[in-house]
């Protein structure tokens, strides 16, 4: 199936994205198939958080890695709903999920 | 001055495999890369991590691809000038590239390959109102002299090795009065940087302000007051001589973004059809950095796009001469 994203950007412009459950996607790859300025520099590793997305709705994600978490935590801008896209696989429970685009690294 | 064939900007995976390349038509390479080691990401994001598409070895970690490479290309005899960023360039009334680096460097070649990667390394700045009036007075991203802060109040701020290792060697060595301000109670340093942190806390040496992070600046005479918010939103104010937020390091385009090249999406668009030209003639651009149709950000990709850019690089440096394509099979490796 496919499922829809509600992305808002780093402008405020809010846009319905869909991705497929069945290709082994991530959150931050998907972003960067629909060109948002996603930069995904550790290629999806939680090693960098230049995938930052702040997360707006209820739906049950996979729980946060300690790498996950710890890049949270030292980033600047990170808030208790942040998390990095790359950790986020599309799979059915993100159906109608809504994210943000944290600001970019300064 | 210094002098070579090709001046090589990034000194990452496909940088250090251009030396090898260029190095089996006998031309000289110099690497300039604004890290303090060779390797770029591979080297600064994540050297521990294996890389499985490496054709010839189902796995090696990043670290060990760059150790591997620096072996390889060590019969020719690179140089590099490292912890520097190329900042301009111009060209020479011999048709020569001259490049300056931050620091002052000069090189001349006849070819520029820009292997940058996704750029320079620049410290994560806080988003923090007035913050630049501070920099290199009292804010620093990087320490490069520790002696600065001998004797000081200085507070740093960050959770990863960079914070911890700074937090540690003023405490130790300096004796300075120092703070650490972290916003969770986490680490991602070693484990053995954060024990002997904590071990240092206890005997009074390091100041740990955990679960909170600076949220102002201001000036206080010859010191600095800075805002402190914990993650209750209780406010409390700190005045130190320094403050270094110690955030790591992200890759931005850098000064190479103003040199009058092709810029697609923060990339250089090159002809994929010949040899990864820029459209200025005599600079090219390989691996991450360049951009064309169809272009895959592949270490592997990065290394097919150096062996073909530098038989190009090779009629640059030689024009009258003609270069025929040899095997390492049949003649070795002669270096210089």
């Amino acid at each position: 199936m496919d499922v829809k994203i509600h992305v808002t950007d780093r402008q405020g412009k809010e846009q319905i994205i869909s991705g497929p459950t069945d290709v082994s996607l991530n959150l931050m790859e998907l972003l960067k198939v629909h060109e948002y300025p996603v930069e995904g520099t550790c290629g999806g590793m939680a090693l960098c958080a230049s995938c930052h997305i702040f997360i707006h709705s209820p739906n049950l994600l996979p729980e946060k890695s300690s790498s996950e978490q710890a890049m949270l935590d030292d980033n600047w801008d990170s808030k208790d709903n942040s998390r990095l896209a790359c950790q986020i696989p599309i799979g059915e429970n993100i159906d109608l999920l809504k994210i943000e685009l944290a600001p970019e690294d300064m | 001055m210094i002098k070579t064939d090709i001046i090589i900007i990034g000194a990452g995976p496909v940088g250090l495999f251009t030396v090898f390349e260029a190095g089996l038509l006998k031309l000289k390479c110099h690497l300039i890369d604004a890290l303090p080691q060779p390797g770029g990401q591979c080297a600064e994001i994540y050297p521990k991590k294996p890389i499985y598409d490496i054709p010839g070895y189902p796995s090696i970690l990043a670290s060990e691809l760059v150790d591997k490479l620096m072996e390889q290309i060590e019969p020719f005899n690179p140089g590099f000038t490292l912890g520097e960023t190329a900042q301009t360039i111009e060209k020479n009334t011999d048709g020569d590239f001259i490049i300056k680096t931050t620091q002052g460097t000069s090189l001349k070649a006849p070819v520029v390959a820009i292997a940058g990667g996704l750029g320079v390394f620049t410290p994560r700045k806080p988003n923090i109102a007035n913050l630049e009036s501070f920099e290199n007075d009292k804010v620093f991203y990087i320490v490069k002299e520790p002696s600065l802060f001998k004797d000081k109040e200085i507070v740093i701020s960050g959770g990863g090795d960079s914070a911890l290792d700074w937090a540690l060697f003023f405490a130790e060595n300096y004796a300075s009065d120092v703070k650490l301000i972290h916003r969770s109670d986490n680490f991602r340093a070693h484990n053995d940087s954060v024990q002997r942190a904590l071990d240092l806390s206890k005997q009074g040496k390091i100041k740990m302000i955990l679960n909170s992070q600076v949220s102002g600046i201001s000036k206080n005479e010859n010191k600095i007051t800075l805002d402190v918010q914990s993650k209750n939103n209780d406010l409390s104010k700190i005045n130190c001589d320094n403050w270094l937020p110690l955030f790591g390091l992200t890759p931005k385009i850098g000064p190479i973004g103003d040199w009058g090249l092709e810029i697609q999406k923060n990339a250089i668009k090159v002809d994929n059809s010949t040899d990864y030209s820029t459209n200025i003639d005599g600079i090219y651009a390989i691996g991450d950095v360049n951009t064309y149709p169809g272009k895959l950000k592949l270490i592997l990709c990065g290394f097919h796009e150096a062996a073909i850019m530098v038989q190009s690089a090779f009629k640059k440096v030689y024009p009258n001469k003609n270069n025929v394509l040899k095997y390492t099979t049949v003649t070795g490796i002669k270096g210089f």
